[in-house]
């Protein structure tokens, strides 16, 4: 079979956290536009840095530069991309036809998401698709590497792809929550990435009952940077399923106004080293919102080189 | 019941313009319950359309008006009226505004418009629990619709959105994911919350949907 691609210049994810490696991801969230420079400099910046990088899909249901051709792009310099595929704008053939295209290019790990709801983002008149979700997506996938399309019909070869998943730790109600990852985990899910962890006691606690359910499934956490009081105040009231405790958001109120990002850096560096020398997790997802840049930072200050994990 | 919902009254003078006899047609059911095609708002209509100097030739207002045949029958009891109208004007829903389409062949105008399948709550207070799917699921799920009650309509658990019981689309509405694992777990089914459901048929009932009863069926 002809793969459009030489050979993969990094490590896959996979590959990595088989071998018992802490995986350090990145994010990187495409533009609203035709300009995708501001985006190649992010990817050049970290593509050394961690050893794969998310590409969101039309993040928070707002229409950007498309997470397939993102990952192709990351692809294209070198990069490792981790292609995010959300239910909500495609219906099951078109996921299966940008699969098929994505095996093609190279993609080698695909995370598996339901999708924002559409009234939260930017096109709010538009349908909503939801066609299949996070768990039917799995096994979407684990059915194309059988070698067949959800319509029963034989691919003329079969794609492979590690699959991921996300979970909430900080869910509420937590139990639903925690049947669903067992689910996803019996649909094909082989790793997951966590929503944003901030209080690393609760993060503990859900790590033992995920352990419990499957240990051998891989979990990352998620981590966002923090950027000041406001960001925090806004996350606590409007996103559902990330919580930042009260410790955190009083170190940030305290630090004066232009020492407030080196805070968010100091506390998700933190974080990570956390989850390195306790061995929380199996590594960790560090998303930065906008901030991209400060990622290599972030790295510096907790004591992290990828090269040498 | 079907929830409708009156359209503004200057959108429904735009639809009449250029005509100046109207036959207006209220529905005795779902839209006399919802307070926009009753009696009394099909007598509101009649008199502000007058105010701006329509003629209304007529009104009717009867249990039904998505029943074809009712409907045709209604407008040979208003023949004269009927005959008279340049338009009619149609005040429930989308069902009962076409049911007066094949009724008549000159123009036919919405006053209403039809939002969804719902529960009665109280007066006034509408809830929409089925979406029609075509293929029930309810038994899977305590009888709480996901397809329906889940912005999302998906079938296997809570998305990241639920917050606390309620729906990151509208905090004033339940999650229904939450609203099913409370059902179950008190039956003591979680095994069904558990179980892993593959793709809708999306296609159970393909639209336009088209049923005809062999035995009971036809007049």
């Amino acid at each position: 079979m002809t793969l459009l691609i030489e050979k993969h210049a990094k490590p896959s994810i996979q590959e990595i956290l088989e071998s018992g490696t802490f995986l350090v991801t990145g994010e990187i969230g495409p533009p609203k536009g035709s300009n995708i420079d501001e985006m190649i400099h992010h990817i050049d910046l970290l593509k050394d840095k961690v050893h794969a990088m998310n590409i969101t899909d039309n993040q928070s249901s707002v229409m950007r530069y498309p997470s397939l051709g993102t990952a192709i792009l990351i692809k294209e310099r070198g990069g490792e991309p981790n292609l995010q595929v959300t239910c909500r704008d495609r219906n099951r053939l078109a996921i299966e036809a940008d699969l098929l295209f994505a095996y093609t290019r190279g993609i080698r790990s695909v995370l598996c998401l339901t999708g924002d709801s559409i009234p939260v983002g930017d096109h709010k008149d538009a349908k909503s698709v939801f066609d299949i979700e996070s768990v039917q997506l799995l096994q979407l996938i684990r059915n194309m590497e059988e070698g067949k399309d959800l319509g029963g019909n034989e691919l003329n070869e079969p794609v492979s792809f590690y699959k991921g998943a996300i979970v909430t730790p900080e869910a509420n109600p937590i139990e639903p929550q925690m049947l669903k990852f067992r689910k996803k985990i019996e649909a094909g899910a082989q790793w997951f990435q966590t929503q944003a962890v901030y209080d690393m006691d609760n993060f503990k606690r859900f790590m033992e009952q995920a352990r419990k359910i499957d240990d051998k499934v891989k979990i990352c956490a998620g981590l966002v940077l923090l950027t000041g009081p406001g960001q925090i105040k806004y996350m606590n009231n409007n996103v559902p399923g990330v919580f930042v405790p009260e410790n955190l958001a009083k170190e940030m109120e305290e630090a004066p106004k232009e020492e407030r990002l080196a805070t968010g850096i100091r506390i998700c560096a933190r974080q990570i080293r956390m989850c390195i020398d306790e061995k929380l997790c199996d590594g960790v997802h560090i998303m930065a919102i906008g901030k991209e840049d400060v990622v290599p930072q972030i790295l510096e200050e907790a004591g992290v080189d990828i090269t040498k994990l | 019941m079907i929830i409708t919902k009156s359209k503004p009254f200057e959108e429904v003078l735009k639809e009449l313009e250029g005509e100046s006899k109207i036959f207006i047609v209220g529905c005795g059911s779902c839209a006399t319950t919802c307070e926009t095609g009753g009696e009394e708002q099909v007598a509101e209509m009649k008199k502000r359309l007058e105010e701006e100097g329509k003629t209304v030739t007529g009104t009717t207002v009867y249990e039904e008006v998505c029943h074809e045949l009712n409907t045709k029958r209604k407008f040979r009891e208003n023949k004269e009226a009927v005959e008279a109208a340049e338009g009619f004007l149609v005040m429930c829903c989308g069902a009962g505004c076409q049911s007066v389409r094949e009724a008549t062949e000159k123009a036919v105008h919405p006053a209403c418009d039809t939002v969804f399948l719902g529960n009665i709550l109280r007066l006034g207070n509408f809830e929409e629990k089925c979406s029609l799917c075509g293929e029930c699921v309810l038994e899977d799920f305590g009888a709480i619709c996901p397809v329906t009650r889940c912005h999302k309509g998906i079938l296997n658990g809570p998305c990241g959105g639920t917050d606390n019981g309620k729906c990151e689309t509208d905090r004033e509405k339940d999650c229904a994911w939450t609203l099913i694992y409370k059902q179950l777990e008190k039956e003591g089914k979680l095994d069904r919350f558990s179980r892993i459901y593959g793709p809708k048929n999306w296609q159970a009932n393909m639209k336009p949907g088209r049923v005809i009863f062999e035995k009971k069926g036809g007049e």
